[in-house]
């Protein structure tokens, strides 16, 4: 699915990523953890194509995206959230959500100015695919809320919603479940569950152990850039190098 | 060979005066990620300020331009505790309309009670000083000198203070500052206080040997930030060098090329530089 | 009374009836010159709407506006008064030219982030000011431009009158109205309220921010070489004054106070504003005593403007009003997700 080699990214003297590579297969779900600062959102802002890595590889499904402008590499299927994700506040849940569509339509000026039949079936497909995914988040009933009334975990979910609204065949998710309640975290594990059952790719950034634990079909550790291991949980939970660099360095006591 | 030497000593005056500027516009910038589109404003207070102080109070120079540099600190920590700490966490562009905001109001405030006449400040400094040939009047010569004391004063003060030291860190992380426990209020008033006594001393400084008019900090507020985005918006030592790359550029292209187009010159360097380095050209990797 | 206004422009039937209020004005007015002061405010109006896209749904401060409203002058007069074009092609002419301008600055200054691309062009908006003031060849420098053509009315109607240039001034006005109404529901102006949220947000949308970011700064252009065009074809006589950064300022307080981001903002700000100066003659050289202060006030407790103020308002009327369909809705949600959730 998600192919990675040798993937660095260096900002001026700091290598952020350090020759990193990783396989994600299709219908898992991939996490990604790692003291603050380890370089796991960049590792993200990289494959999304946000920024260009300094040298390495990113193929998806066989595509080399290595250097393609992030709104291609979304085009491709590539769906995003952020740590925070700045929305519109003084306009309704729905209103925010429908540009999500936008990537699979094709309505330019033109078709503004005369008010097209094209422009008007997009915007009932962009529509109808916000409904679907704000359905698909649960989140139905704040449709018609302002941004601005509805509660942060809420948000998290619109943010979700907004990615899902791409139609991505993989999502990355930078810590989804930061800043919620224990019990709304379960909420987000079982929405990310419900999201491979429906043929996705997961991949997240957490720090949340016990879920990622529970959750996580497959686990990368990155430390300074670095990938210091891999495996699934159970691998990872008794990698004496993981337990080195979480219990070694206190670093991640902020984290 | 007189005449390009006349140049250098324009290219330094202005160069300096541009830096002086420039230094209180970056410290701002640094400090609080803010482009004070104001400062031009605070500039040209500070010339009226030092006009009042001389012409209407009869003080000496020394004294109003201190009284100008108070004056103008004052108002600059004004609009910090005012304007922009009430908007530290608003989305971009309303710390940028607050501050025009401002600066329209001071503009306003001046136009009223001195009018949008062109007025003349002398300073005690008319003479004419001649080394072996080479001509320099006073207030330019006094201009170089004030500026580089200023500059050295101001290192003087950021590296060997714990006041300054403070005003580095919080320009280096406001995060991290915070961690530390740098009561980051103060230095944000600190900050702007500095940047309007630079302003208000720089206008005092050039005032004598140009005019003093409501809308003379259009002009200069540009410059600033044309000098800042070349020397980097929050470097130091980028804002002298690019204060005296565009003094140059300004008095050699006015003499030597067009004189009426000599305003041009820093903007045209400017969109020469943004379109080939959309980050400026010493910019380091961030923001 | 501003509120009301506003309330008025939502209701069904309300746009109609607020566009035949402004037919009957020149009637109402009491006398000549009230008509001109409406035809330039809503002049005005037009160049406040095309900064309303760059700016307020794209999030873009672009300070060269007024520089675009005074190239959009500057093409019309210049051709109509050097080049002897009669109006119609000029205007024309001056649509073209304002728009690829834009097209040529915002191609540069769009790679430009916040705070960049706002010094930018207010370095641009200055060097378009200095041309007009320092190129003589071209623009006859400070003397500016006079005998500029009226736009003529093909033998029916006689545009040096003030009144018919009012409604062509307010054709205009409607026209830029429906068209922007048109544009902010599309699609592609959800696009640039996307691109407002943030630059990275919007890319992982996969929206190309150049492109979509270019386009709303060509509009922009053209709406206010458009305005442009009408202000030299209603004054007549213009000069480098036009191209003054203060008239940039103008339009932002007009914005801010209006609505900076929703459909109505630009005229209410524009017509509330141009009216309290008018009436308060003495404020026209003092204005921006009140008016720099009510921009920090604006954007410190009421960013949205008057516009943005009512639709909150309304929006949380429309919500406790209707609290039997938010629960109905709310049941069918905790079927769907079988989530706890707190019913505050
Ligand atoms: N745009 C950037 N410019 C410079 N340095 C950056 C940039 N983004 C991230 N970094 C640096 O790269 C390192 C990794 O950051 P990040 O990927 O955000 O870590 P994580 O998400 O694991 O906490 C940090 O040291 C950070 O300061
Ligand atoms: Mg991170």
């Amino acid at each position: 699915m998600l192919k990675v080699e040798h993937l660095t990214k260096m900002f001026g003297g700091l290598a952020a990523v350090n020759d990193v590579s990783v396989d994600f297969e299709a219908g898992k779900i991939n996490a990604i953890i790692g003291p603050n600062g380890a370089g796991k959102s960049t590792f993200f802002n990289l494959i999304s194509g946000l920024h260009q890595p300094t040298s390495g590889r990113i193929l998806l499904d066989g595509t080399d995206v290595t250097n393609m402008p992030s709104d291609k590499v979304a085009r491709l299927g590539v769906g995003r959230t952020f740590q925070t994700t700045n929305l519109f506040e003084q306009a309704s849940v729905l209103d925010n959500l429908i540009v999500g569509h936008r990537l699979r339509t094709k309505s330019g000026l033109w078709d503004v100015l005369i008010n097209s039949k094209r422009l008007q079936r997009e915007e009932k497909a962009a529509r109808d695919k916000a409904m679907e995914a704000l359905d698909f988040v649960g989140l139905t009933h704040v449709a018609g809320q302002f941004i601005a009334d509805i509660t942060q975990e809420e948000r998290k979910r619109v943010a979700f919603a907004l990615a899902l609204a791409t139609d991505p065949k993989i999502v990355l998710l930078d810590e989804p479940a930061a800043g919620v309640n224990p019990e709304e975290t379960q909420g987000f594990a079982e929405l990310m569950r419900k999201m491979v059952d429906n043929g996705l790719t997961v991949c997240l950034i957490e720090h949340k152990m016990d879920m990622i634990m529970s959750l996580a079909d497959k686990i990368m550790v990155l430390d300074h850039g670095e990938k210091i291991a891999e495996g699934t949980p159970e691998e990872v939970r008794n990698n004496p190098v993981v337990i080195e660099a979480y219990l070694g360095g206190d670093e991640d006591a902020a984290a | 060979m007189n005449l390009f030497f006349q140049q250098i000593i324009n290219g330094l005056t202005l160069g300096s005066i541009y830096g002086l500027v420039a230094l209180g516009l970056t410290l701002v910038y640094g400090i609080l990620h803010i482009p004070n589109f104001a400062h031009g404003a605070l500039y040209m207070v500070g010339a009226f300020m030092s006009y009042f102080f001389m012409v209407d109070l009869g003080v000496h120079y020394w004294v109003a331009m201190a009284g100008s540099a108070a004056v103008v600190a004052i108002l600059g920590i004004l609009c910090e505790r005012l304007v922009f700490h009430p908007l530290r966490n608003s989305p971009p562009i309303h710390d940028k309309i607050a501050a025009i905001g401002v600066l329209l109001f001071l503009e306003a405030t001046i136009q009223m009670f001195w009018g949008s006449d062109f007025r003349r400040m002398s300073s005690p400094f008319t003479g004419i000083m001649n080394f072996d040939g080479l001509i320099i009047p006073e207030q330019r010569l006094l201009i170089i000198v004030g500026a580089f004391t200023l500059v050295i004063g101001l290192q003087l003060f950021l590296r060997k203070t714990m006041t300054g030291a403070t005003i580095i860190a919080m320009a280096q992380s406001r995060e991290g500052a915070f961690l530390v426990g740098i009561d980051s209020n103060r230095v944000a008033m600190m900050t702007f206080g500095i940047s309007g006594a630079l302003a208000a001393v720089a206008a005092s400084l050039y005032a004598p040997i140009n005019l003093v008019y409501p809308a003379m900090g259009h002009l200069v507020i540009m410059k600033a930030f044309v000098i800042i985005i070349l020397g980097g918006m929050g470097s130091v030592p980028g804002a002298i060098v690019g204060g005296m790359i565009i003094g140059f550029a300004e008095a050699f292209g006015g003499f030597y090329i067009s004189t009426a187009y000599k305003d041009i010159i820093a903007f045209g360097l400017l969109v020469l530089i943004l379109s080939a380095r959309p980050q400026g050209l010493f910019a380091k990797g961030a923001h | 009374m501003l509120f009301k206004l506003g309330s008025l422009f939502m209701k069904p039937g309300a746009k109609m009836a607020l566009l035949a209020l402004a037919i009957v004005f020149p009637a109402l007015a009491s006398n000549e010159y009230q008509v001109y002061v409406m035809a330039s405010a809503f002049v005005w109006a037009i160049a406040v709407y095309g900064l309303n896209i760059i700016t307020g749904y794209c999030g873009q401060l672009n300070l060269a506006h007024g520089g675009f409203f005074a190239i959009g002058a500057y093409t019309l007069g210049l051709l109509t008064s050097d080049a002897g074009w009669s109006f119609w092609p000029a205007f024309v002419a001056a649509l073209l030219v304002t728009a690829v301008l834009g097209f040529l600055v915002g191609v540069v200054s769009l790679r430009l982030k916040e705070h960049y691309f706002a010094i930018f062009t207010l370095c641009v908006g200055f060097i378009i000011y200095l041309l007009m003031d320092k190129w003589e060849e071209l623009t006859h420098g400070p003397v500016g431009v006079r005998d500029i053509a009226a736009p003529y009315g093909f033998g029916v109607v006689d545009f040096t009158e003030t009144t018919p240039f009012y409604y062509l001034v307010l054709a205009f006005l409607v026209f830029s109205i429906w068209f922007m109404g048109r544009l902010s529901r599309s699609l592609l102006g959800r696009t640039f309220i996307a691109i407002r949220n943030g630059d990275e947000l919007a890319q992982s949308l996969g929206i190309n921010l150049m492109r979509n970011k270019v386009l709303a700064f060509v509009l922009s252009t053209t709406y206010a070489g458009l305005a442009g065009a009408l202000y030299a074809g209603m004054v007549r006589f213009i000069g480098p004054e036009e191209a003054n950064i203060i008239h940039t300022f103008d339009m932002i307080t007009y914005l801010l106070v209006g609505g900076i981001g929703t459909l109505t903002g630009p005229l209410l700000g524009t017509i509330s504003i141009v009216w309290i100066t008018q009436s308060l003659q003495f404020l026209e050289e003092y204005r921006m005593i009140l008016f720099g202060p009510l921009l920090v006030v604006l954007v410190i407790f009421f960013p949205r403007g008057i516009n943005g103020q009512f639709l909150t308002w309304m929006h949380h009327k429309a919500q406790t009003l209707s609290p039997a369909k938010k629960k109905k809705s709310s049941k069918v949600q905790t079927a769907t997700s079988g989530e706890v959730k707190n019913n505050a």
